[in-house]
């Protein structure tokens, strides 16, 4: 499926679009960090939870449970949540 | 400071910060510092250490504000970095129940006798093991899923305010199996077996009136340093104030008394002299009341003891007189150990403070950075 990229982690892809499957969307993160080593641990914890500040939508909706099938012709995008300081 | 130098090379000081990391490399008499950075700009970066044992690994504590945590790596003294392959991250629990990681806050270094490994202290508190320069990370289990140690590390309510944290981890120089660590909350721990197994290591402190000092919950350990001179002997910056250790004696003394009443001995960080056991420096702060957390009456002072505690000397001069109300944390003090051994401590105000002559002088040597959480110094490996 088409991934857009948040721009905290285009240093991992140089992009802000990249291109990785897998049959839930726990498989998409864990093809992109096998493309992009270390992306994922930025993204979702040990526990595999999504992390505080990262949020992923799927076609417009907003995602919690990774575990959630994933459709290849599907659009994953992962936002950088307003926070900091 | 690490104990594990055994020479005095040109001085660099490693300055992790809220925002980045950067490198001042002094010159021969340490007046003129070179600055090198910002590396990492925005990331937080809790701690930078130089590998003692080849002087040219880095490694760098960072995290975003977004993203998680990692380990980014030089082995070419902070011209080129790579991230860890495997940062710090807990054992997965089933459920989903399990802790994760926020930040890695502590790096130390391995024995001199074992290249490449290197230990790790988290928050919320872990401890983390590396057996090859920091590219892969092991929980050490012995810690972080032990039912009591989970007990005695509370939650993240009973922790500091950036939360709790692991510590202050010490490698005895003579024995690569014999280590200290600390937490916030949790108390003062020792291992005789490489980490394998702990136990604590409290008696003789004092923790907050009301609760019980037996209880390892209620010990709250800021800084714990082992003087490289003689490393049966520990000092210890306390929430409670100023104590000491000489092995294998295991009772604490409280060394604080002959602070200034209106000064108080509670603060955060500890450094010890590189030959002299008897000498070793603190930075105190406000902790009365709501603890403000501010230099004592908006004077800062570095205070130093050179007969192991019993009496304490201001060292003020060249700092700010009047009206300056930042503080000193943990980690962002140290010192070097050139033959007059230069003392180091960066602000929370982005201010960053040397002495050349054993704290009797002070000048700043930069400011506006962010906020320094702390300095480590480099004395190999500078270009």
């Amino acid at each position: 499926m088409k991934v857009l990229i948040p721009g905290a982690l285009r240093s991992y892809t140089d992009s802000a679009q990249a291109e990785a499957d897998g049959t839930t969307l726990a498989e998409v993160v864990t093809a992109l960090d096998r493309r992009y080593p270390g992306i994922a641990f930025r993204m979702v914890d040990e526990q595999g939870r999504i992390r505080r500040h990262i949020r992923f939508f799927v076609d417009g909706q907003p995602v919690h449970d990774l575990s959630r099938p994933a459709d290849p012709q599907g659009e994953l995008v992962i936002v950088q949540a307003l926070s900091g300081g | 400071m690490n104990p594990t130098r055994d020479t005095a090379g040109p001085v660099t000081l490693l300055v992790a910060t809220r925002k980045g990391a950067w490198l001042y490399h002094g010159d021969a008499g340490r007046r003129t510092w070179q600055v090198d950075g910002p590396h990492f700009l925005g990331h937080v970066i809790s701690h930078l250490v130089l590998d003692p044992r080849d002087g040219r690994t880095l490694l760098a504590a960072a995290r975003t504000g977004h993203l998680g945590p990692t380990i980014f790596r030089s082995t070419d003294f902070g011209r080129n970095w790579a991230e860890a392959v495997r940062p710090p991250a807990f054992a997965k629990a089933e459920g989903g129940t399990g802790r994760s990681v926020d930040h890695t806050f502590w790096l130390t270094p391995g024995h001199a006798s074992q290249p490449g490994v290197w230990y790790a202290g988290t928050s919320p508190q872990g401890l983390f093991r590396s057996e090859d320069g920091g590219v892969n990370w092991a929980p050490c289990s012995a810690i972080n899923d032990d039912p009591q140690y989970r007990t005695w590390m509370g939650t993240a309510q009973d922790g500091t305010p950036d939360g709790p944290k692991l510590h202050s981890i010490v490698i005895d120089p003579r024995d690569p199996s014999h280590m200290y660590m600390a937490m916030s909350g949790g108390g003062v721990h020792e291992s005789f077996d490489a980490g394998r197994s702990f136990a604590p290591l409290i008696d003789g402190l004092k923790v907050v009136e009301g609760f019980d000092v037996s209880d390892a919950t209620f010990h709250d350990p800021h800084c714990i340093r082992l003087c490289p001179a003689n490393p049966d002997r520990l000092y210890q910056q306390n929430h409670c104030g100023l104590f000491r250790l000489d092995r294998p004696a295991t009772r604490w003394r409280h060394i604080g008394a002959g602070m200034p009443a209106e000064v108080g001995d509670i603060g955060f960080p500890m450094v010890v002299h590189p030959r002299d056991p008897d000498t070793a420096w603190v930075f105190p702060m406000d902790g009365t009341s709501v603890w403000p957390r501010t230099s004592p009456g908006g004077r800062p002072a570095v205070f130093v003891t050179r007969d192991g505690g019993e009496r304490w000397q201001r060292q003020d001069a060249g700092l700010p007189a009047e009206q300056a109300w930042w503080t000193v944390k943990r980690q962002a003090m140290t010192a070097d150990s050139q033959p007059s051994v230069g003392l180091y401590f960066g602000t929370t105000s982005g201010e960053l403070w040397a002495s050349t002559d054993e704290g009797a002088h002070w000048c700043c040597i930069a400011r506006h950075l962010p906020d320094i959480y702390a300095v480590e110094v480099a004395e190999r490996g500078a270009p």
